[in-house]
């Protein structure tokens, strides 16, 4: 697929995962993702693969929970309430150390909430979501591109590190069309790694148990512990952001998804009234880019972070640069997108211009 | 060039799909655009309406909040989107649903009679072509030819005879203007 065409953020993720190897996806409906299973149901028999639409979205995790401790590449999909519903089997998921990758296309919240572009569900994503001492990769795209070609490497990490990872979109992601290419070619599953864990038939070898408890005393630390490690080594080796325009930035803005693109579209405007405004973006929401928001607090008197919730990321912003810098927040929740002119006005307040 | 455009009507009057027309068209031009719809409880009769931006620079934000055209289906969508159009904007008005005028001073308005222009072509469905087609000679956002080219592309189950319309209904929106 060389020539670009016109895509739908969820079509083009569903069909990202696709091309990447995913084989069985079960799910449950809720807007704005609702093209994803959509597209699943049609496009996985296609390729041999099993679509369900489950009863409930208890089902649906604990459906790709034993899909891949069998070996296939397994997805599932929702929006914030479900994937509340989703966070047992994620944890058991995480417990057990089984690859997954699941997408949460967010919508305005808390509850019920509407159905309208949001990012409050950050909190859940970064922290794991579920009971329990564990993380989740989380990569937040900012384009139909990001949508479509990002579920490769969540699988490829997930496979790599035996653990849940994650898109996390707002519903303007989800529903918008770009033109993509995706830039990997598709992956036979007969090409996946070996896997020493995966249960199946015991012919010919020991007898493999997947779960993620256990009752004898310090063994379950000991798990744990090296839960953590794994995690360190997340932490050190898989960052992802994307600057741009940092070269003498007296402010510099941090926001992800959507609110990364409205921001980019700011410092023009900006430049024109002779402010220097740089942007980070970070592709990994966890790991979360510390190392590099602590140089920038070096460098940088202001920091502004703008999220469409009411500021769950500016917590890890504020976390990384230690009141080195002084750090701003603007944000529009549930479900309200934030237009160029007023991050400009945020700046200019903050730069008092 | 930059062009943001807010197509606004009544669901089934195929805002979704002319907004998607016009993306794939810029596309096809080497063009970078974007294109995103109103979705919440849309339904036939109730109002729809997307954004879509064509522009040959990388498009930051795909939220359309001061756009550059208004293309207006039906006199909910006046009311809606008149205070939004940028000073000196363009306001395409399907003139055959809408009776009322515009009120501001500062923009460019232009009356097509889309609807009749369609049933004179043998469908009212293609009124929205009407409209694009006068929208891509006023503003040159897309040439038609690339919005012809579209068709297929975006209509992928339509028959022969209903893309013969929608191409002669695209060529006659711009004979309008």
């Amino acid at each position: 697929m060389t020539e670009r065409i016109l895509m739908k953020g969820n079509e083009a993720l569903a069909e990202g995962a696709v091309r990447a190897g995913c084989r069985f996806f079960a799910g449950y409906p809720i807007t704005p993702q609702n093209e994803i299973p959509e597209y699943m149901s049609w496009r996985l028999p296609e390729v041999g693969g099993t679509f369900i639409q489950a009863e409930s979205e208890v089902a649906a995790i604990n459906m790709i929970f034993g899909a891949s401790a069998c070996g296939a590449r397994v997805m599932t999909s929702s929006s914030g309430p479900g994937i509340s519903l989703k966070q047992e089997g994620i944890s058991y998921i995480a417990g057990a150390e089984i690859p997954i990758f699941y997408a949460d296309i967010m919508r305005g919240g808390p509850g019920l909430g509407n159905i309208a572009p949001a990012q409050g569900d950050y909190f859940q994503a970064t922290r794991g979501g579920g009971h329990g001492d564990y993380r989740v990769i989380v990569f937040a795209p900012n384009s139909v591109i990001e949508m479509g070609n990002f579920p490769r490497i969540c699988y490829e990490l997930a496979d790599k590190y035996r653990m849940p990872s994650m898109i996390l979109a707002d519903g303007l992601l989800g529903q918008m069309m770009e033109p993509i290419v995706y830039d990997f070619e598709p992956i036979d599953p007969k090409d996946f790694p070996e896997k020493d864990y995966l249960l199946g038939c015991t012919e010919g070898r020991e007898r493999r148990v997947v779960r993620s408890y256990d009752l004898r005393p310090g063994y379950l630390e000991k798990n744990t512990l090296k839960l953590e490690k794994k995690f360190k080594s997340i932490e050190e080796n898989e960052v992802r952001y994307d600057d741009t325009n940092m070269e003498g930035a007296d402010l510099v803005m941090v926001a992800f998804g959507t609110a990364s693109r409205v921001c980019k579209s700011a410092i023009p405007l900006a430049k024109e009234a002779g402010m220097k405004v740089g942007l980070l973006r970070p592709i990994t929401l966890w790991p979360f880019p510390m190392k590099v928001l602590r140089q920038i607090a070096d460098e940088v008197e202001h920091i502004l972070v703008v999220e469409m919730n009411i500021g769950q990321m500016v917590e890890d912003v504020k976390l990384a640069v230690e009141g080195k810098s002084q750090v701003h927040f603007y944000g529009r929740p549930s479900g309200s997108v934030p237009v160029t002119e007023e991050i400009f006005e945020q700046v200019k307040m903050i730069l008092k211009k | 060039m930059y062009q943001g455009v807010i197509m606004s009507g009544f669901g089934g009057q195929g805002i979704v799909s002319a907004g998607i027309l016009l993306a794939n068209a810029g596309m096809i031009e080497d063009k970078y655009v974007t294109f995103f719809p109103a979705y919440g409880a849309e339904m036939r009769g109730g109002t729809a309406n997307c954004s879509v931006v064509v522009s040959s620079e990388e498009v930051s934000s795909p939220v359309v909040a001061r756009p550059d055209t208004v293309i207006v289906m039906n006199e909910p969508s006046l009311h809606r989107f008149e205070s939004q159009l940028k000073p000196g904007g363009l306001m395409l008005i399907n003139s055959s649903l809408v009776a009322a005028k515009p009120k501001r001073e500062d923009i460019e308005i232009v009356f097509v009679d889309a609807n009749t222009i369609a049933e004179k072509i043998g469908t009212l469905k293609v009124a929205n072509m009407v409209m694009l087609g006068a929208y891509s000679k006023k503003t040159g956002a897309v040439n038609v030819d690339s919005l012809i080219k579209s068709l297929p592309k975006v209509y992928k189950k339509a028959k022969e005879d209903m893309l013969k319309k929608n191409q002669e209904a695209l060529r006659k929106g711009m004979e309008e203007v």
